[in-house]
């Protein structure tokens, strides 16, 4: 059960290993608040998505499961919308369309697909707790680095403001690009074990997206055998 | 009109949906290795982006709006988006195949596309009219077309080089991307320049 909790915050962390949502990664790291906003909004979704679907694994059926799952997400979503417009809406003005978007982060997909619809319900919402967290701590880190160097605050706390020129470009998107490039390297680094798995291989519907399997990722898988 | 050729110009360059809003980032990453393809999931978003904008747009307008229910936005907009790009699918297979043969097989992975739902809620939340929004999807699309185009070439010229360890695949990727990034932010202000007096 540690296991399960733990997996999604190292050995499987969505960001920085499995590569799943990397719009709203790249989008809201420009500051350290930013990553937390979203990391908590995000984990709230995954937490219900994967707790009604496993809860529902064995009446959904299986042909439909795809518009099913996106029904129940989209339906987390909307609360959350609707919480952080009443109760935070600075951070629903800075968040901006990234908050409805997280309907289509396919790392709530991803896990809805791989691990709720085929595990118990508290394996489940472990699995969300600990994909939420990896999430959030892996943004997190983005928004000190790239909050610090851009704009030379963290949290909004000056640090080196009158002392050094901030590098705007770093809280500008190439920024983003950079530093997401950078930290996967350092965990690939780490860990030994590279993230080689671009292209199909790395989209987080892979496993549900038939077609492509069939056709475009088959033809992938060729050209990279030759 | 006088507003939709900022919109356009804004779309394409200065508010680039891939390479400045960091939408349809997935694909960006994934299927940019080869020109085809490039091309081919940008031809399918691009279609699917306007088809969806055509439909939503009218339905937040003259449904969601009069009767309050603009809470429902999200769950509405991706449920048209995923029950459109199965018709597209089902329509373009039995009856335009050679059409279905270019796009079919990205159509299933534009589902959860966020460029799509993304533009779709933007164009509402910007209060574009039909027109406008029509426009806006439609340039959004090209501008994705061209970050595609532009970030396969700079990938074409990657498999070649000496790459550290570390680096390789994913890490140099994102690295190149952030330099391609980086041209866009070239076009900063151009829309206002341009279209400023108008």
């Amino acid at each position: 059960m540690w296991k399960t909790l733990t997996n999604g915050i190292l050995k499987e962390n969505p960001t920085l290993r499995l590569v799943l949502g990397t719009c709203p990664t790249l989008a809201v790291t420009t500051m350290a608040e930013n990553a937390i906003g979203m990391g908590a909004a995000a984990t709230f979704v995954l937490i219900g998505s994967n707790l009604v679907i496993s809860m529902l694994r064995k009446v959904i059926p299986d042909k439909i499961r795809i518009p099913a799952y996106i029904t129940v997400i989209a339906g987390f979503v909307t609360v959350v919308q609707m919480i952080v417009k009443a109760f935070a809406p600075e951070i629903d003005a800075q968040l901006g369309i990234y908050l409805p978007l997280i309907t289509v982060n396919c790392i709530i997909l991803a896990r809805a697909e791989m691990f709720a619809s085929k595990n118990t319900v508290l394996a489940s919402v472990l699995d969300a707790v600990g994909m939420g967290i990896g999430f959030t701590a892996a943004m997190l880190a983005m928004g000190c680095i790239r909050e610090f160097f851009g704009n030379g605050t963290i949290f909004g706390m000056a640090l080196t403001q009158g002392h050094i020129e901030p590098m705007l470009i770093m809280i500008l998107p190439p920024g983003g690009f950079f530093v997401f490039g950078v930290l996967i390297a350092l965990a690939n680094k780490i860990t030994g074990k590279p993230v080689t798995n671009t292209g199909c291989s790395a989209c987080g519907a892979r496993d549900f997206c038939g077609q492509a399997q069939k056709d475009a990722c088959a033809a992938e898988k060729k050209e990279e055998a030759k | 009109m006088t507003r939709v050729l900022p919109i356009i110009v804004a779309a394409i360059l200065t508010n680039n949906f891939v390479l400045s809003k960091f939408l349809g980032i997935c694909p960006f990453l994934g299927v940019s290795k080869k020109l085809n393809t490039s091309v081919g999931m940008s031809a399918a978003v691009t279609f699917v982006m306007v088809l969806a904008t055509a439909v939503t747009w009218p339905i937040q307008t003259y449904l969601l709006d009069p009767y309050g229910l603009g809470y429902m936005q999200t769950i509405v907009f991706i449920l048209i988006i995923a029950v459109l790009v199965q018709m597209v699918e089902m329509v373009l297979k039995k009856y335009i195949p050679p059409l279905y043969s270019a796009l079919g097989i990205y159509l299933p992975l534009i589902t959860t596309n966020c460029a799509v739902l993304g533009v779709t809620i933007l164009n509402i939340d910007e209060g574009y009219t039909f027109v406008e929004a029509l426009f806006n999807s439609f340039a959004a699309g090209v501008g994705f077309l061209m970050a595609m185009v532009m970030f396969t070439g700079v990938r074409s010229k990657i498999a070649d080089a000496d790459i550290p360890k570390s680096l390789q695949g994913l890490p140099i990727t994102l690295i190149a991307a952030s330099i391609t990034a980086l041209t866009m932010l070239g076009f900063a202000g151009l829309a206002d320049g341009l279209f400023g007096g108008m």
